[in-house]
């Protein structure tokens, strides 16, 4: 098993012998993003930036202007907030082609504590206008996502991971930018989930399958601009939803799905996600059980959906007849 | 420079500042102290030192100049127009609904202006950028950047100082235009600066200091950052808040966001030499 930092040193590695036109910017944490395999690979194309998050990104707008390509990394507590305004405002409003890459996302960072463990990035960034946010779920996906990520002419926020991760793709696996992924067909509740959290999901479509409920699963790795079509048209045939990140509850993918569902069809949903609070340090696997965020915690989310669509229909409620 | 190429530049940084007050006056708001401070040290660069001009203005070779303090907008917009990349005219639509000139710096907007400014500290690590972009590319373009000195607050910009005689980027000019005040008061009175100069110099930086009013030492300063190697340079020029505006002058209200009104208006128009403006 890969970890997802791990993956994208070594996908930047990769990439790198085919394309001379990026170069990594790193903020002295080149060991716990993974680029220091990059790194040793290509140090000319490596910019260290010490440990100065705010300069590093508008650093990377103007090298954005000089021909080339750059890709800014660091954790994503500090991509997502210390230095959030120069996103803001460096980046993202004049609109300059700089790719921002995090690694070390929600309660799977683990021991490092609350300090370290990003719960907001997903609401944080959703809310900056020109910047698209990509989510991959497995190394593969994310494999195959950085060529796209570069490709495409603007501001892309990407996050990775920090844990060990399996596979759940094979190479046969196509990135489309913008499009979730069905990766489980069903017919009686649509699970939508992002990064680490779609690896529980696939636990939970089988734990539910044992009990004859059928999931459609939907891997949403990207979050901005969100997947509509494929919400709307799962809600429709579904007729209910559960979302599940490992992010706060407060402005990450559920909230993008329940914005869809509210101005489309409102069909009963439950949320997976960090239910607003700080968590603290732990193995990030006691983490997930403390703080709800395990297959079983979708299985319930699913169950209780599931009445939840029942009773509407039973009584008629919701159903807007 | 010769006297005649010293009173041109004294003209032309006097039809800047006539245009600053122009804007100022059509807007209703804006920084005209910053603006007005900066004006000659914006003449000099645009008509002395930049290889920058509409004809060029998307060459990769281009000189880059970058407003780090994006609030003296007025500044800019007024060189630029003087500059032949946009009309006069569009100073009527200034900080007003569908016009290219924005409250600060909008690169998406308006011709020649290289970076979307305003919030400080941003500018100056994006000049950064643009001069190790420069190196790394072989391309021998000049940065020239000019930060206000109550910028010089935000730790952004002291970040970029580490980061810019790091890495060596000696095809890059800061120009502080130290006029003593910010926003609500003497610079040292809010968080000082001083001893200003030591502490460039600490940072690896070469450190000139001069009169920003003055077009010789200017003229001297820059000769003088084009020889040096091996590290950035970084001019400290003193200036006079709300120059050549008597009542501006040295006084914080006229930081912004404001522009004078009834009496003032007619005595600022009259001051820069505009007396039959209509608005």
């Amino acid at each position: 098993m890969k970890t997802m930092r791990e993956a994208f040193g070594l996908a930047l590695a990769e990439l790198a012998k085919s394309r001379d036109d990026f170069v990594v910017l790193d903020a002295d944490v080149a060991g716990g993003t993974g680029t220091h395999i990059f790194r040793e690979a290509f140090p000319d194309r490596f910019i260290q930036c010490g440990i100065a998050e705010q300069n590093m990104m508008s650093v990377a707008a103007g090298l954005s202007t000089t021909g080339v390509l750059p890709i800014v990394t660091c954790y994503a507590v500090f991509a997502s907030l210390r230095a959030i305004e120069q996103v803001r405002n460096s980046i993202a409003y004049p609109r300059f082609n700089v790719k921002i890459a995090a690694s070390h996302l929600g309660l799977d960072v683990g021991p490092d504590g609350p300090t370290h463990q990003a719960i907001e990035d997903l609401a944080v960034y959703r809310s900056i206008p020109n910047i698209t946010i990509v989510s991959p779920a497995d190394p593969v996906e994310l494999y195959k996502a950085l060529p796209v990520v570069l490709d495409h002419d603007g501001p892309v926020y990407l996050r990775t991971g920090r844990s060990p991760l399996p596979t759940i793709f094979d190479d046969r696996l196509s990135f489309e930018l913008g499009k979730g992924k069905i990766i489980r067909e069903g017919r009686d509740v649509t699970i939508i989930a992002v990064g680490v959290m779609v690896h529980r999901a696939i636990e939970a479509a089988d734990k539910l399958q044992k009990e004859g409920i059928s999931c459609r699963l939907i891997n949403m790795s990207t979050v901005k601009p969100i997947d509509r079509e494929l919400i709307v048209e799962s809600a429709a045939r579904a007729g209910c939803l559960v979302t599940a990140e490992d992010h706060n509850i407060i402005g990450g993918l559920g909230s993008a799905v329940a914005e869809v569902l509210a101005e489309t069809i409102p069909v009963p949903m439950e949320r997976v996600g960090i239910r607003d609070l700080f968590a603290e340090s732990a193995d990030p696997n006691d983490l997930a059980r403390k703080y709800h965020l395990l297959p079983d915690d979708i299985v319930l989310a699913a169950r209780s959906v599931l009445r939840r669509k029942k009773n509407e229909r039973t009584t008629g409620e919701g159903t807007g007849k | 420079m010769d006297k005649d190429e010293k009173e041109q530049l004294e003209r032309l940084a006097a039809e800047l500042r006539k245009y600053i007050v122009i804007m100022n006056c059509y807007a209703g708001s804006g920084h005209p102290g910053g603006a007005l401070s900066a004006a000659d040290i914006v003449a000099y660069l645009f008509h002395k030192e930049l290889n920058f001009s509409p004809a060029n203005y998307q060459d990769p070779n281009r000189d880059r100049f970058i407003l780090s303090k994006g609030h003296s907008c007025m500044v800019l917009y007024a060189a630029l127009a003087q500059k032949g990349f946009f009309s006069t005219e569009e100073f009527k639509k200034l900080r007003r609904i569908d016009g290219m000139l924005q409250g600060h710096p909008d690169r998406l907007k308006t011709p020649g202006v290289e970076f979307s400014s305003g919030s400080l500290g941003q500018g100056f690590s994006f000049a950064l950028g643009v001069a190790l972009g420069g190196k790394r590319a072989g391309l021998d373009f000049r940065v020239y950047v000019l930060l206000g000195d109550g910028e010089l607050n935000e730790g952004q910009v002291w970040e970029g100082f580490m980061f810019g005689a790091h890495y060596r980027l000696d095809n890059l000019v800061a120009i502080i235009d130290y006029n003593k005040f910010q926003s609500d008061d003497l610079t040292s009175n809010i968080t000082s600066l001083e001893p200003l100069h030591d502490k460039l110099a600490s940072f690896g930086w070469q450190v000139v200091e001069i009169n920003g009013h003055d077009f010789l030492d200017l003229e001297q300063a820059f000769s003088q950052a084009r020889k040096t190697k091996g590290k950035p340079s970084v001019i400290v020029a003193h200036t006079v808040k709300g120059k050549g505006i008597s009542f501006m002058e040295n006084n914080p209200k006229w930081h912004g966001s404001l522009a004078p009104v009834g009496a003032e208006r007619h005595r600022a128009l009259r001051e820069c030499g505009c007396e039959d403006l209509r608005l």
